[in-house]
């Protein structure tokens, strides 16, 4: 027999090429302040795509990712102002640096299990806020500023917010292609067979401590240079904001969990949706929180497995199909062709 | 150097306790290469026990464990099967949120290492083999009892063991699945393949086996082909009032 193995539409990929162009032209057809606001979504996005890889295939739910936000942005303050080194540099290095710490972040919290390890996560990164406040040489509790000087390096403000328009976008693009391709390679199989059953993965040959630290390590990496951007956007930096566990972790959760925890699409219609949320809502005042929090209930409720879980199931939408399809060319019986399921957490 | 007399798998001196509940007292046992060797005893002898101490998922208190002349006692049980080893649950643990397809060459590209695009033909065939190549797309987690025992058996196949370890997979079956079953592991046993099998319908394990022993107490209490041991005084006391497909 020889089997012909398909990944199934190719719709995804185009739709997503056409978003890509449509938002790398944005410059040209917003101002400064939707620049910013894009600039924003598209953090998010890779926050809550980041998160969506530990907790829904690695089966690491954190609570505690600002641990590598806080960690990316005061890399970069710290080469740039103590190191002089160019804010740009600052990025990838973060990546690197987050990459290193997440390894024995990991040898602490990998022991405990369950809500004991999202506990142990956030422990783990207050210790980090609380280290940062100790450090004077980054203006200590009550943070610093990026001068002027330093970021004429990257060029006058207009070419500035531009740049750093494009590099949201493409870190935004680059997390979320990453994640799709890991998880379309053998290592994506490991992570669901992981997720689904631990004791038949290792007894299937699959070192599962061996991926999850893999697995946590990339996205330390990749949250703590998203977190080095949007800090280097605003220019300043305190340990409170780096390593706030509101803004970089309950309302990533937030997104994850409206949009579908488990699938590359969940996170993104999350985002789609909570700065929708936002944009609407944002003269309520402290009531918009109120909403969010029904919103969120609503949802777990209503559709446990998030807005794109429900419309996957209903429609049966796949953006970015991840399942294997077998169809046998031989005259081997037909593989029916209506049960491609989504590659799903199982109920 | 491993040679073919060496015993494929040796167990010596294996002890396990849970609680008060002694499921191993010191157990020796060899399995030749290319043996078909069947493990009989009551409910809660230990089989499942004995097996999980084979692949590395239950730690023995005592005793070593040796797989092709190399003592693998440390060995964690992904290592293990990579070795070369592999096992079915008695109770079936599927990748629930694979495809069956998917479940396989998951077991394949890890259990033996292969290249993902290298093992579609061989996964799509041993789907064949077992009768789950009209399933081959479903999502693991909606099969049915039978069929996850099904996919219990050929996921184990799909790791390319050269040791297998069936637990109870003909429990449930009608009388055509079973021989088809039968014939199935005859044919896997012709290939080369070890097998140990625990299993309660005796009239399949009868048709395979070429020796049997009984687990009760902790120990081994009799051996023998299957007729012979079924008539040994020890294992008619044992089962004497318990039923055999409890
Ligand atoms: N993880 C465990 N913790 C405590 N007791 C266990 C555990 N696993 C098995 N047992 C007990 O050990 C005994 C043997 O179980 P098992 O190996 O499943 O027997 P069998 O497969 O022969 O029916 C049973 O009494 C069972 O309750
Ligand atoms: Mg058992």
């Amino acid at each position: 027999m020889t089997a012909r193995v398909t990944h199934g539409s190719r719709i995804g990929p185009i739709i997503a090429i056409a978003a890509l162009l449509a938002l790398a032209a944005a410059p040209w057809w917003t101002d400064r302040q939707g620049l910013r606001l894009l600039g924003e979504i598209y953090a998010y996005a890779a926050l809550a795509s980041l998160w969506n890889l530990l907790a829904g295939y690695a089966g690491l739910v954190t609570v505690g990712q600002q641990a590598f936000v806080g960690l990316g942005a005061y890399t970069l303050f710290g080469l740039a102002l103590l190191a002089g080194v160019n804010p740009l540099w600052g990025i990838p290095a973060a990546g690197l640096i987050a990459a290193i710490a997440a390894v024995p972040v990991a040898a602490l919290t990998f022991r405990l299990r369950g809500a004991y390890f999202a506990i142990g996560t956030w422990v783990v990164a207050e210790v980090f806020r609380l280290g940062a406040a100790q450090f004077s040489a980054l203006g200590g509790g009550s943070g610093t500023s990026l001068p002027a000087s330093v970021l004429a390096a990257i060029g006058n403000r207009a070419a500035r917010e531009q740049l750093f328009y494009w590099l949201a976008l493409a870190l935004a693009a680059a997390t979320i292609l990453a994640i799709l391709l890991l998880l379309r390679s053998r290592h994506g199989l490991a992570l669901a067979a992981i997720r689904d059953n631990e004791t038949a993965a290792r007894a299937n040959g699959i070192e599962v401590d061996r991926t999850r630290l893999a697995v946590f390590v990339i996205a330390a990496a990749g949250t703590a240079m998203i977190g080095a951007l949007i800090f280097l956007q605003k220019l300043r930096i305190s340990p409170d904001a780096a390593f706030s566990v509101n803004d970089w972790t309950a309302l990533v959760i937030f997104i994850a969990v409206i949009g579908g925890i488990g699938r590359v699409e969940g996170p993104l219609l999350g985002t789609a949706l909570f700065f929708l949320l936002r944009e609407s809502l944002s003269q309520l005042g402290s009531l918009y929180l109120l909403v969010l929090g029904a919103v969120a209930i609503a949802v777990m409720l209503l559709a446990p497995r998030g807005l794109w879980g429900l419309l996957a199931d209903r429609l049966g939408w796949q953006l970015f199909p991840l399942a294997r399809r077998l169809e046998p060319r031989s005259s081997a019986p037909p593989v029916p062709a209506a049960t491609t399921p989504a590659r799903e957490a199982s109920p | 150097m491993t040679s073919s007399a060496d015993p494929i798998l040796a167990l010596a001196g294996i002890r396990k306790r849970f609680g008060a509940v002694v499921v191993a007292d010191g157990i020796d046992l060899a399995v030749r290469h290319g043996e078909a060797l069947g493990i009989l005893g009551p409910n809660g002898a230990g089989k499942t026990t004995l097996f999980g101490m084979v692949t590395g998922n239950v730690r023995p208190d005592a005793g070593t464990v040796t797989f092709e002349s190399r003592d693998v006692t440390a060995l964690s049980p992904a290592r293990r099967c990579r070795l070369g080893m592999a096992r079915s649950f008695q109770v079936p643990q599927p990748f629930s949120g694979l495809t069956v397809f998917e479940n396989l060459v998951t077991a394949a590209a890890f259990g033996a290492g292969e290249h993902e695009s290298a093992t579609y033909d061989r996964c799509a065939e041993i789907l064949e083999r077992c009768g789950l190549l009209p399933l081959a797309n479903s999502r693991a987690g909606t099969l049915r009892l039978l069929d996850r025992k099904r996919l219990e058996l050929a996921r184990a196949l799909a790791t390319k063991p050269r040791l297998l370890l069936l637990d109870e997979v003909a429990g449930g079956l009608t009388e055509r699945e079973c021989e088809t079953l039968v014939t199935l592991i005859r044919d896997l046993r012709n290939t080369g393949m070890t097998v140990v099998w625990i299993e309660h319908v005796l009239h399949a394990l009868t048709a395979v086996a070429d020796r049997v022993v009984v687990l009760h107490g902790g120990r081994l209490i009799a051996e023998g082909t299957a007729t012979e041991v079924v008539r040994h005084p020890a294992v008619a006391e044992v089962y004497m009032g318990i039923p055999m497909d409890a």
